[in-house]
């Protein structure tokens, strides 16, 4: 066939004789994982989510084959407790969350800012501004500030491996964690990266000084002091390192623009359509280094200044005060202060026409996610509805997970979802209130993270309600993780918490038995205290990939 | 300068992202630089899929293509084709597979939807399905519009026919014929649309 003929157009053709040697191309979230491993991690926790799954599962099977430990926790705040417990004895360690897990394990991580950092503690955090799949859009700068330990954000897959490498030794120089800070588009975008040496594991030791790591309030505030007097070193730091750059523009220009993570990669994008050579800072490493904006503020009349997330910088730089610079950005409303930053975007506040874009007349229907065909939520959601059929005053709280779709037409079977576990405290809330019949909807995951503590307070106040935990066995949103307990802990757990055996319930969820499921739910729901309903049946998915991996290990068998 | 932003869409479950790595993977054979952005979680489950692809013989800065910047279009399904336009350059390519997922209440009529890629200038239509289906599995429609875009990439279409046939190898040797299949079926049904176009 005619080579580049279709569509009338020839499309240049690569020479294949001379290409040049390219490195794997990994996710952002990859690089992360394997700067870790290479900078001698003794080991690694994770909880899934969005986006920064990726991260702990590429980096899972490999630790495990160094022998380093690595293992999905219960939750983001036993994770980031298990690494600082790493970091006491002196070994590194990486725990890795999405923005909104960081709010699980905030009590831990403000406080390890406070004690004395031994073996390198990173922690990541994936943010997701435009809430791809996520229930906020935080920006965990803020709270690398507000704890008072340094931040690094890469703006590309190289410096995610770069800046993760550099994270240890910066916490074991400054003794205190290091947030390296993800986005979205990072952690799922993929690129060449070029890898370092690896370093070698260090072996445990007993910390020589137990009041490091000891926050009783008399020492604590000792630590606190050293703390604040650590940060005009670590300022130093961060005014030294090359993650943060000053390139001058043209000798009359009075515009410069500052850019901040991959907001950086935007600006490079529209540069070369920007007729004059602006003053460009990019800020890698936090806390922004004030001498470097105050020599750009020198050059300029007004800047641009260009982030990922939170106008954080900006706030910083515009203050309070009057000033006669022009300060654009996300507060001038030069950017919107929601959702991600896109090239386009970056275009309008450069000053620079759109390109034209091609549409057609057609109106064109959403596609939503969708809950999977033969997905067993499917079937809870149908059992409820039956069961809650006529109760007009009746509120169901929902949860964290695929489930949450059940949200959606055509089930529309849930009424609220905030964070991981919420389901269980606010139907006890809105019982508490008076509005029953109150049920919370949560998944056997989202329990374990989250819903056993809540469950307690309900069995302590006998609270009339009714729990119903979808247990499919699996982190199903984030692509099957294993959860910390199988099918059958879930029950003993509850049992456990003190729920009366008549009102627990484990019920199979079979689609020719909803009726069944239903009448079970109907009759607790009639219950005027406490009940608890386990519906368990396997995700579909990962059915479909045990079914899949069992048929490739039987045909690498044969072959 | 060789520049390639590819835009590719299609529906949860249909294999964008697969086809994605292997486009990426083929690029990165081929000597250019690759940036390779896409979406996961929530969006994978039945709902709208896209991934960006970006490949040049010098740096690429931006993870996502800008909107009026896209060199082509590759979808697996028409009405995501159709959602992605915004981002097509003015004079960029539209491959896509004409075969519906009407999963949704209000899928459009296909009778409309094929007469706005009739209007485009430059596209490729390809009934991805059946071939994929005679290739031997219904799940390869993903390999058939690799091989309906091949002949439009800035590298030779005998290396990505090189990098999908060596991808399935190592799944099983059934896999590789059958996606080897695809490719070839996607190509030819190309071929024959620009012929038939003139």
């Amino acid at each position: 066939m005619p080579d580049g003929a279709v569509g009338g157009r020839p499309a240049p053709v690569m020479p294949l004789e001379t290409p040049a040697p390219r490195s794997p191309l990994l996710l952002g979230d990859e690089a992360v994982a394997l700067a870790a491993l290479h900078a001698g991690i003794s080991a690694a926790y994770a909880y899934p989510g969005t986006p920064s799954t990726e991260i702990f599962e590429y980096l899972e099977p490999r630790a495990r084959a160094l022998g380093v430990a690595a293992y999905w926790c219960t939750n983001e705040k036993t994770a980031y407790e298990q690494a600082l417990g790493v970091s006491m004895v002196g070994g590194r360690a990486l725990v890795s969350m999405k923005h909104v897990g960081l709010n699980v394990a905030m009590d831990p991580f403000v406080n390890s800012a406070l004690v004395g950092i031994r073996g390198g503690l990173v922690v990541v955090v994936a943010d997701d501004p435009g809430m791809h799949s996520s229930q906020n859009e935080q920006d965990s700068r803020i709270l690398a500030d507000f704890a008072g330990i340094p931040c690094l954000e890469p703006g590309n897959q190289q410096e995610a491996y770069d800046m993760t490498r550099e994270a240890f030794s910066w916490s074991e120089r400054h003794r205190v964690p290091v947030m390296v800070r993800m986005v979205t588009r990072l952690c799922h975008g993929k690129a060449e990266v070029v890898e370092g040496e690896p370093e070698r594991r260090m072996p445990p030791s007993k910390p020589a000084d137990a009041w490091e790591w000891t926050l009783l309030p008399g020492n604590a505030r000792r630590l606190r002091k050293l703390l604040l007097e650590s940060q005009a070193e670590v300022r130093r730091h961060t005014l030294e390192s090359p993650w943060n750059r000053l390139e001058p523009g043209g000798a009359s220009v009075r515009k410069g623009v500052i850019t901040t993570g991959i907001a950086r990669n935007y600006w490079l994008e529209n540069r070369d359509d920007v007729p004059e050579r602006r003053h460009h800072l990019h800020i890698g490493a936090y806390p922004a280094p004030r001498e470097l904006v105050l020599r750009l503020v020198e050059e300029v009349d007004e800047i641009l200044i260009l982030e990922e997330g939170e106008p954080f910088l900006e706030r910083r730089i515009r203050g309070l005060l009057p000033t006669e610079m022009e300060i654009r950005g996300k507060e001038s409303g030069d950017l919107p202060m929601t959702g991600e930053l896109t090239p386009e975007e970056v275009r309008r506040a450069l000053g620079l026409p759109a390109r034209p874009e091609l549409t057609t007349g057609l109106v064109l229907p959403g596609r939503p996610p969708q809950l999977c065909n033969g997905c067993p939520h499917r079937d809870a959601f149908h059992a409820m509805g039956m069961a809650l059929e006529g109760r007009e005053r009746s509120v169901v709280a929902g949860d964290i997970g695929c489930y949450t779709l059940g949200a959606l037409a055509p089930f529309q079977a849930l009424e609220s979802c905030v964070c991981m576990g919420a389901s269980i405290g606010m139907a006890k809330g809105a019982s508490d209130a008076g509005l029953r019949p109150a049920v919370a909807v949560i998944g056997d995951s989202t329990f374990l993270h989250s819903g056993i503590t809540p469950l307690l307070d309900a069995v302590a106040h006998d609270t009339d309600m009714t729990v119903l935990i979808l247990d499919n066995g699996t982190v199903g949103m984030t692509g099957q993780q294993p959860t910390v307990a199988p099918h059958s802990a879930i029950e003993a757990v509850v049992r456990g918490t003190g729920v009366s055996p008549e009102h627990l319930h484990v019920v199979d969820l079979h689609p020719k038995r909803v009726a069944d499921v239903a009448e079970v739910i109907r009759r607790e729901v009639a219950h005027p205290g406490l009940s608890v309903i386990i519906a368990v049946r396997e995700c579909i998915e990962s059915a479909r990939k045990q079914k899949a991996e069992e048929k490739r290990r039987e045909g690498g068998g044969a072959s | 300068m060789i520049k390639a932003d590819i835009v590719l869409a299609g529906v949860g479950g249909q294999g964008v992202l697969t086809a994605a790595g292997l486009l990426a993977e083929a690029a990165r054979r081929a000597g250019l630089t690759v940036k390779q952005g896409e979406i996961h979680g929530m969006s994978q489950r039945g709902g709208a899929v896209t991934a960006n692809l970006r490949m040049a013989d010098g740096p690429v800065a931006s993870d996502l293509i800008p909107r009026g910047g896209a060199t082509m279009i590759l979808s697996l399904e028409p009405v995501e084709a159709l959602r992605c336009l915004p981002y097509l350059a003015d004079t960029g390519v539209v491959v896509t597979s004409s075969s519906p997922v009407e999963n949704i209440p209000d899928y459009p009529p296909m009778a409309d939807v094929l007469e706005a890629l009739g209007r485009l200038p430059r596209s490729v239509v390809v009934d991805a399905d059946p071939l994929a289906k005679k290739a031997g599995s219904g799940h390869a429609n993903n390999v058939v519009m690799l091989g309906a875009a091949a002949a439009l990439l800035p590298f030779p279409a005998s290396l990505l026919r090189d990098v999908v046939g060596e991808y399935f190898r190592g799944r099983s040797a059934r896999l590789e014929e059958l996606n080897l299949k695809a490719f070839d079926s996607g190509q030819a049904a190309a071929a024959a649309a620009a012929a038939t176009a003139g």
